[in-house]
């Protein structure tokens, strides 16, 4: 069985030195060994931005596709052969501004896939713009007076589109944020994680100390029920979503790979694809 | 005895216009007659004034004809706006209901039938269109026993009661006309048909029906119109092959979705029109660099924008050229007929593996939604070819990758899919090396832009063009595409019998131009006439850049959302020489 080495290859990301995102790919990596995976059965695809990085950066196969498209592009591969593990992932801006849609609607359809947002409130790559989940008042590049856009709640957003599955990390906490990666992994659906990375160079607000003072872990709350779906909005709203863990899960609805009619059980890559005559002569029939 | 014959319907949308159409031309294909359908709708779903057109014929024919022998008429304003179409002795069937008037200038004849009140005696007004093709049929003098074996089947399902009240009404629609007009009009006698059987459907379906027969899995799509019958008819079917059709939340997602599937092994496309495929220009340059195969079709309505969503145009061949942001290798082929819809969609799943690059398929509004004649399609032209797919590659070393892009002498790497254990490799849309680790070094950029251009050096498409050149010398080259070819024939025929010479090439592939097989006919033409549906001579215009004779490439455009007929073609084409 592979060990989270094997995860590894030896090219040296391009993140700045103490980016949240090297956290991210360490705890990719440990979970995809603790659940018992080979390289070649896992899928790393992700959009543009720094983050979009990532999967590079994992020995496995990895897809580096265009903003914003991680999702319908990770839906594409994992509907192609279901035997294979697939983790989407992207940035904040990639998942939540431009490819927000996707967001939504991948959440909504519940292909078994794993979604990991390094959400770092700002455009890193392009050095320096607001993003959706920038404060109010934040001062960047495109927003010099401050933000007056409101700052996006996506895990509301989830919850209210049927998330099956929606968790929050912090780059920081390595162990947390690897057993949710698991959990995500081992989810049959959409797993939607979000984490907390923060950015060193252009984000000097939403520090590593600023979320370690404002982060709640809901392991510490006690009677939080992750399978309350109410509790779940209720505490994000309360904390104005800066809480950390399993926010919600539902194990009662099944994938779309599952509930689709007819959808093969096996990997659909491994099909054979020749039409038999009989099958050929059928299907003229109604045009006859 | 006539060997052809046009017939149209019209009425309100959604009172049964299609359905007549339907039951009518089937049984008219069991006969074995050729037919040629056109659908002229609008962008609504109820109301509005709506008409179906079919020609019969004993011969193959692929264009709608300049004149009307019958109109069937379910109210004044289908009179008053397609009686023009009739010739002198022309039929007109018509729901006595409306009092029908034959409108000024037509000559025509009117045989009011109670349509609407005989489908209510009998239970319902939803048979109306039962009663109006009963009394088509028997004007016609057609067996009744191929017609009722087409309602039977139509309505089988439903029960022995429904198909028994349907019969019903189609005998007592004609029986009320032959009582009019003194038995099957002598005029309106065709010839036997050859009683070949054969298919009788649109673009649209045979695309899909193509695509299921090349092995394709699953469709990811947005609906649009004209497209999305092929969503449609493969969500009926994909299930039982383990497949589905996935309807993404716009065409954006279509597209990748698509590509993660090619990705990941499993032959997948998208259809969309011109608006949809606006989107997806960002993931067709995603294809091309990443070099992964995709196909995707695009039934061309009229544009710019909204444009005539429901009318006929050819106007995105610029589009489909020119659209991504970059350079990318990519294959355009435009099917003409219907039997190419079906054999086009494998040729461009196995050209898209091939060569690892997008493919288009280009139809226009009237190939994928007219109704046609279509020869059986032959099992044994299905042929899948996936080409430099590879699997059991030998174990990499620690760190090491699979080159999945590979500098090869053809331009074209071997293709692994995930899961493969030596196969591990990184794909992007950055630049990258022969792993696929983004690089930015000049040497790599270029090598790397000079495989991927240079995988179209040799493709090889047959019957890149269609030539029909009985002449060595003609004074006009016709050129067209997609579903222009029938009806420039005609005008062709007309022509020949005035003496005037020319030759006809139909361009299959549209892209990258089959320069070396066009010009030899180009060359010998005095003129170049290129027939297309839109305004600024997209066509002509590669033939130009790629052809050159600048000087004797004529323009032949109509872009008011209606095809072609062969009298405009004939009459251009009689000005022009």
């Amino acid at each position: 069985m592979a060990t989270f080495k094997e995860f590894r290859n030896n090219v040296k990301p391009n993140w700045c030195p103490g980016c949240g995102d090297f956290s991210i790919q360490a705890a990719i990596q440990r979970a995809a060994a603790n659940v018992g995976l080979e390289p070649e059965q896992l899928a790393v695809i992700s959009g543009i931005g720094c983050s979009g990085r990532i999967s590079g950066y994992v020995n496995a196969y990895g897809f580096h596709g265009i903003h914003g498209r991680a999702l319908p592009i990770a839906q594409g591969v994992k509907l192609a052969n279901r035997d294979l593990t697939v983790i989407a992932s992207g940035g904040d801006g990639d998942g939540f501004a431009i490819g927000m849609g996707h967001t939504v609607h991948a959440i909504r359809r519940n292909v078994n896939i794993t979604y990991i947002v390094m959400d770092n409130q700002i455009y890193g790559l392009t050095k320096g713009q607001t993003s959706p989940r920038s404060a109010v008042g934040f001062k960047t590049k495109s927003t010099p007076e401050g933000s007056v856009e409101t700052t996006l709640a996506p895990l509301e957003i989830a919850l209210a589109a049927g998330a099956t599955f929606v968790a929050q990390s912090f780059s920081s906490d390595l162990k947390q944020l690897t057993s949710l990666i698991e959990q995500g992994i081992n989810h049959e659906g959409f797993s939607l994680i979000n984490v907390f990375s923060p950015c060193v160079t252009f984000n000097k607000i939403n520090t590593y100390d600023w979320f370690k003072e404002n982060i709640v872990n809901l392991a510490t709350v006690e009677g939080y029920d992750p399978t309350n779906r109410v509790m779940a909005m209720t505490k994000l709203m309360e904390t104005n979503g800066m809480i950390t863990g399993l926010i919600y899960q539902d194990t009662s609805r099944r994938s779309y790979e599952n509930l689709v009619p007819g959808f093969s059980q096996e990997s659909l890559a491994h099909h054979d694809l020749t039409l038999s005559q009989d099958d050929f002569n059928g299907l003229l029939k109604e045009f006859k | 005895m006539i060997s052809q014959l046009s017939w149209k319907i019209g009425g309100q949308q959604g009172e049964g216009v299609e359905s007549t159409d339907r039951i009518f031309s089937t049984a008219l294909n069991r006969l074995g007659y050729y037919l040629y359908g056109y659908r002229h709708f609008s962008s609504r779903i109820k109301g509005g004034h709506t008409n179906n057109k079919i020609r019969i014929s004993t011969k193959p024919i692929r264009a709608i004809s300049d004149d009307l022998d019958i109109l069937v008429a379910f109210d004044q304003e289908s009179i008053d706006l397609n009686g023009h179409e009739l010739h002198d002795n022309g039929v007109i069937v018509a729901d006595a209901k409306f009092n029908p008037v034959v409108p000024e200038g037509v000559t025509a004849r009117l045989f009011a039938v109670p349509i609407t009140a005989i489908a209510e005696e009998l239970g319902t007004s939803l048979m109306k269109n039962m009663v109006a093709s009963g009394a088509s049929w028997a004007l016609l003098g057609l067996p009744l026993e191929v017609f009722n074996k087409a309602v039977e089947e139509e309505f089988g399902r439903k029960g022995a009661a429904v198909v028994e009240k349907n019969i019903d009404a189609v005998r007592r629609g004609a029986e009320f006309v032959l009582e009019q007009a003194g038995g099957p009009l002598d005029e309106f006698q065709l010839e036997p048909a050859d009683g070949k059987q054969k298919l009788f459907m649109i673009g649209n379906d045979a695309m899909a029906l193509g695509s299921l027969a090349a092995g394709c899995r699953i469709m990811s799509a947005y609906p649009i119109t004209p497209a999305s019958e092929v969503m449609e008819y493969l969500i009926k079917k994909l299930p039982k092959f383990g497949g589905t059709v996935v309807q993404t939340e716009d065409e954006i997602a279509a597209a990748t979705m698509a590509i993660g599937a090619n990705y990941a092994g499993v032959r997948t496309m998208t259809a969309s029109a011109g608006p949809g495929l606006s989107l997806m220009m960002e993931a067709i340059g995603l294809a091309g660099m990443t070099e992964t195969p995709l196909v995707i079709i695009d039934t061309q309505r009229g544009g710019p924008s909204t444009g005539l969503p429901t009318k006929q145009e050819q106007s995105d061949v610029n589009a489909m050229i020119y659209g991504t942001h970059g350079e990318i290798p990519k294959i355009i082929i435009s099917p003409s007929s219907i039997e190419e819809c079906f054999y086009d969609m494998i040729e461009a799943f196995n050209l898209s593996e091939q060569y690892q690059c997008p493919v288009i398929v280009l139809t226009d509004l009237q190939l994928s939604l007219g109704k046609q004649s279509c020869e059986m399609l032959d099992y044994d032209r299905i042929v899948i070819n996936r080409g430099k797919l590879v699997s059991d590659v030998p174990l990499l070393e620690t760190h090491a990758q699979f080159k999945r892009y590979e500098f090869t002498e053809d331009g074209v790497s071997p293709r692994v899919i995930p899961g493969e254990k030596g196969g591990l490799h990184h794909v992007t849309g950055v630049e990258h090396d022969e792993i696929g680790r983004p690089s930015e070094s000049s040497i790599n950029r270029k090598k790397m832009m000079d495989k991927r251009l240079s995988k179209l050096d040799n493709l090889q498409i047959t019957n890149a063009i269609h030539v029909d050149a009985s002449y060595e010398e003609p004074e006009l080259l016709i050129v067209g595409m997609g579903s222009t070819g029938g009806t420039i024939d005609e005008a062709r025929a007309r022509l020949e019998q005035e003496g005037i010479k020319t030759n006809h090439i139909t361009v299959r592939q549209i892209y990258p131009f089959p320069t070396e097989l066009f010009k030899p006919y180009a060359d010998r033409a005095s003129q170049i006439v290129v027939v297309e549906n839109n305004a600024t001579g997209q066509l002509a215009d590669q033939i130009k850049l790629n052809v050159g004779c600048a000087e004797k490439v004529r323009n032949m455009l109509k872009y008011d959302g209606t095809p072609f007929l062969p009298s405009e073609i004939y009459s251009r084409s009689k000005e022009l020489v």
